[in-house]
């Protein structure tokens, strides 16, 4: 079975580095990316019967978008570096689900990017780089 | 349920609050629409509420625990046998992550609750007590775990027979069941009750759902800054659910939606916390319960008086049987319709057996109710239970918090504003779907309602209308009426749906993902 690296990848420059650098290790070792992009999503949070009930078209229409405009043009990055790419879309909290999507997957590795800031909300909440390598069952790797 | 409790005990504080000076000149024409709007709709008012011959049993209480009775029976306790299922389906302990970012269960149950918990927890429980006695309590207690099996039936038929459309979007509610059901079985005279239920809704969430709650929500402002004319609480309350139904405006929804839930846990613990400050009046309380309970301890009418005033509240509060908790449950997207009828069920658990008994235990506890010294009984003016502060209604348990802990009348002041307006949300969704059922799916259609939804706030915070309430009352257990034949007629659909639904669990075929 071909080695996968699991990639964060969210559309941002951080992202982009990360799918980068996970590209260029993925060549050299001979491994596929799996390219995963996680939408904040928590099944206590609170809604209107309006929102309830459109929340499944929501969903879908949601889960499109990343597909044309986050997913596939990562794809298409991907690939022109001549590896072999999978996607993921899922819902959830994102350094939990980022360390399901590696286990389902039995990747071997994690790439996160992380945009540096040290702001406020970051220093309070913590980043989604953060927390993922306090919980990543597999070795864990930031990009700066 | 948050709009309904006794009017006559309700409006005397209300009436007072009401002679605004501000409209002092309109006030005859208001008394001419008030005086032809009674003497129109007055025979369906007394219809709906009038009580026993010889007694003063409203038919509709007994229509509705009978039924609780009997869908209790029916389902063989379900509400007992099905309460761990249920909670494990809240905690979503059966639900496929692949489906995460769907409506959980859990979604669905706060949201249907925001809709029951409201100004009925807090103000209704005080008038029952105030009327029955501590021995209501325990009635009322009784009545909110039978209607349990009323929203276990209604909810699995919401969702059961809803619309689905192209676009996702779905409708449900009585009105399709109703229709879509009884064609089913081949029973005739389903879309008269369809249509007849929908009127009912549409009434009850003018009346109820949103009059009502614009002028208890505007007592309680000018309770705390004085007397003001109501139209202006109506107009912002108008403004911002215009904003909010109409606009899309998500933000002022979100809040809300948060800081509900967040004011019904605050208002639990609070009340606990009281509680255990008198931890030693616990046993006398729940004798003082239990012995209400069956011998009346001397109040108004007794033991049947304390049931009266018990069953009644349980009825107003949780809303089982009215059909309305089978609109909001039956947007949510489950493969099988069952679960969210045993998610729903922990509803009249939460709204009437929780909320209700906590306001009740704490105005028992806090001794509210004043005691002859020598006799040892509750003394009885003007047919209710004379209390140490002279209050009665949302005052009652005003003061029975505020003898514990001096701030807390002010949170509950707020948390009656924003339950008000949270009910008034689900209402506008509830009245909307009859709407449309009537008058066709369609952005003009629903634009229509919403507009005449937001003019009957103002209307509702600025005049005296107690006929008007009074009628959107009877129209809310109109609802019943019609819903509970339904429910009567289509129960075996439930009992089939359970019965596959159970074995398919017992063996395994429906799986835990969580462990």
């Amino acid at each position: 079975m071909t080695d996968k690296i699991v990639v964060a990848y969210d559309g941002s420059a951080a992202a982009k580095r990360a799918l980068a650098f996970a590209s260029a290790l993925a060549q050299e070792k001979g491994a596929a990316v799996l390219i995963a992009h996680v939408l904040e999503w928590s099944p206590y949070s609170f809604l209107t019967p309006t929102e309830i009930e459109e929340r499944h078209a929501r969903r879908k229409e949601e889960m499109s978008r990343a597909e044309t405009a986050i997913l596939a043009p990562a794809r298409a990055d991907a690939e022109k570096a001549g590896v072999s790419v999978e996607t993921v879309i899922k819902y959830g909290h994102i350094a939990e689900t980022l360390c399901e999507i590696a286990k389902d997957a039995a990747a071997s590795q994690i790439i996160v990017g992380r945009d540096g800031q040290s702001s406020l909300g970051a220093r309070v909440f913590g980043s989604v780089a953060g927390s993922l390598v306090q919980v990543a069952p597999v070795p864990c790797t930031i990009v700066p | 349920m948050h709009t309904l409790f006794n009017r006559a005990a309700m409006l005397a504080p209300s009436a007072a609050l009401l002679a605004i000076p501000g409209l002092a000149h309109a006030q005859s024409i208001d008394e001419k629409v008030n005086a032809a709007f009674a003497s129109s709709t007055g025979w369906f008012v007394s219809l709906i509420f009038s009580p026993f011959p010889g007694t003063s049993f409203p038919w509709i209480v007994a229509w509705l625990v009978v039924a609780a009775t009997v869908f209790t029976l029916y389902f063989g306790f379900i509400q007992f046998r099905a309460a761990r299922h249920s909670i494990a389906l809240v905690k979503g302990d059966y639900s496929d992550p692949n489906d995460a970012g769907e409506v959980s269960h859990f979604q669905a149950l706060a949201t249907a609750l925001s809709g029951t918990v409201g100004l009925g927890n807090i103000a209704g429980v005080a008038v029952a007590i105030g009327i029955g006695g501590p021995g209501a309590t325990f009635w009322m207690i009784l009545a909110g775990l039978m209607g349990m099996a009323s929203k276990f039936t209604e909810c699995t038929l919401g969702v059961k027979y809803r619309n689905e459309y192209d676009d996702g979007t779905v409708s449900g509610g009585p009105m399709y069941y109703l229709t879509k059901g009884f064609a089913e079985r081949g029973i005739p005279g389903g879309k008269i009750l369809a249509v007849l239920f929908s009127i009912f809704c549409i009434l009850g969430a003018l009346g109820g759902g949103n009059m009502f709650q614009a002028n208890q929500a505007h007592q309680q402002i000018s309770g705390i800054v004085g007397d003001y004319p109501g139209w202006i609480t109506g107009v912002i309350f108008a403004a911002v659910v215009f904003a909010v139904i109409v606009g899309g405006l998500k933000s002022i929804a979100k809040v809300t939606e948060k800081v509900v839930p967040f004011m019904g846990v605050l208002y639990v613990l609070t009340a606990l916390v009281i509680i255990v400050m008198n931890a030693d009046m616990i046993g006398w309380a729940f004798g003082q319960i239990f012995a209400g309970a069956f011998t009346g301890l001397g109040v108004a009418g007794g033991m049947v008086g304390a049931l009266i005033q018990g069953f009644k509240r349980a009825a107003f509060s949780n809303e089982a049987g009215v059909g309305s908790a089978a609109i909001a449950h039956s947007a949510v997207r489950t493969k099988e319709p069952i679960t969210e009828g045993f998610v729903s069920l922990l509803e009249p658990f939460i709204d009437t057996v929780v909320i209700c008994t906590m306001t009740a235990l704490v105005i028992i506890i806090t001794g509210q109710l004043a005691i002859d010294a020598e006799t040892g009984l509750y003394i009885v003016e003007n047919g209710a239970i004379k209390t140490v502060s002279g209050a009665s209604g949302v005052g009652l348990t005003s003061a029975a918090f505020g003898s514990a802990i001096s701030w807390f009348p002010y949170i509950l002041a707020i948390a009656v504003i924003l339950f008000a307006f949270s009910t008034m949300i689900s209402w506008s969704y509830y009245g909307l779907k009859a709407w449309t059922y009537l008058f066709g799916e369609g952005k003009g259609t629903e634009i229509v309602f919403k507009v005449i939804f937001c003019i009957f706030v103002v209307i509702g915070a600025a005049a005296n209308l107690g006929p008007v309430i009074d009628f959107s009352d009877a129209a809310i257990f109109a609802m019943a009426v019609v819903n509970i034949i339904g429910l009567y007629f289509l129960m075996p659909i439930v009992k089939a749906e359970l019965e596959s639904y159970w074995s398919r669990l017992q063996s395994g075929e429906i799986r835990r993902f969580k462990d």
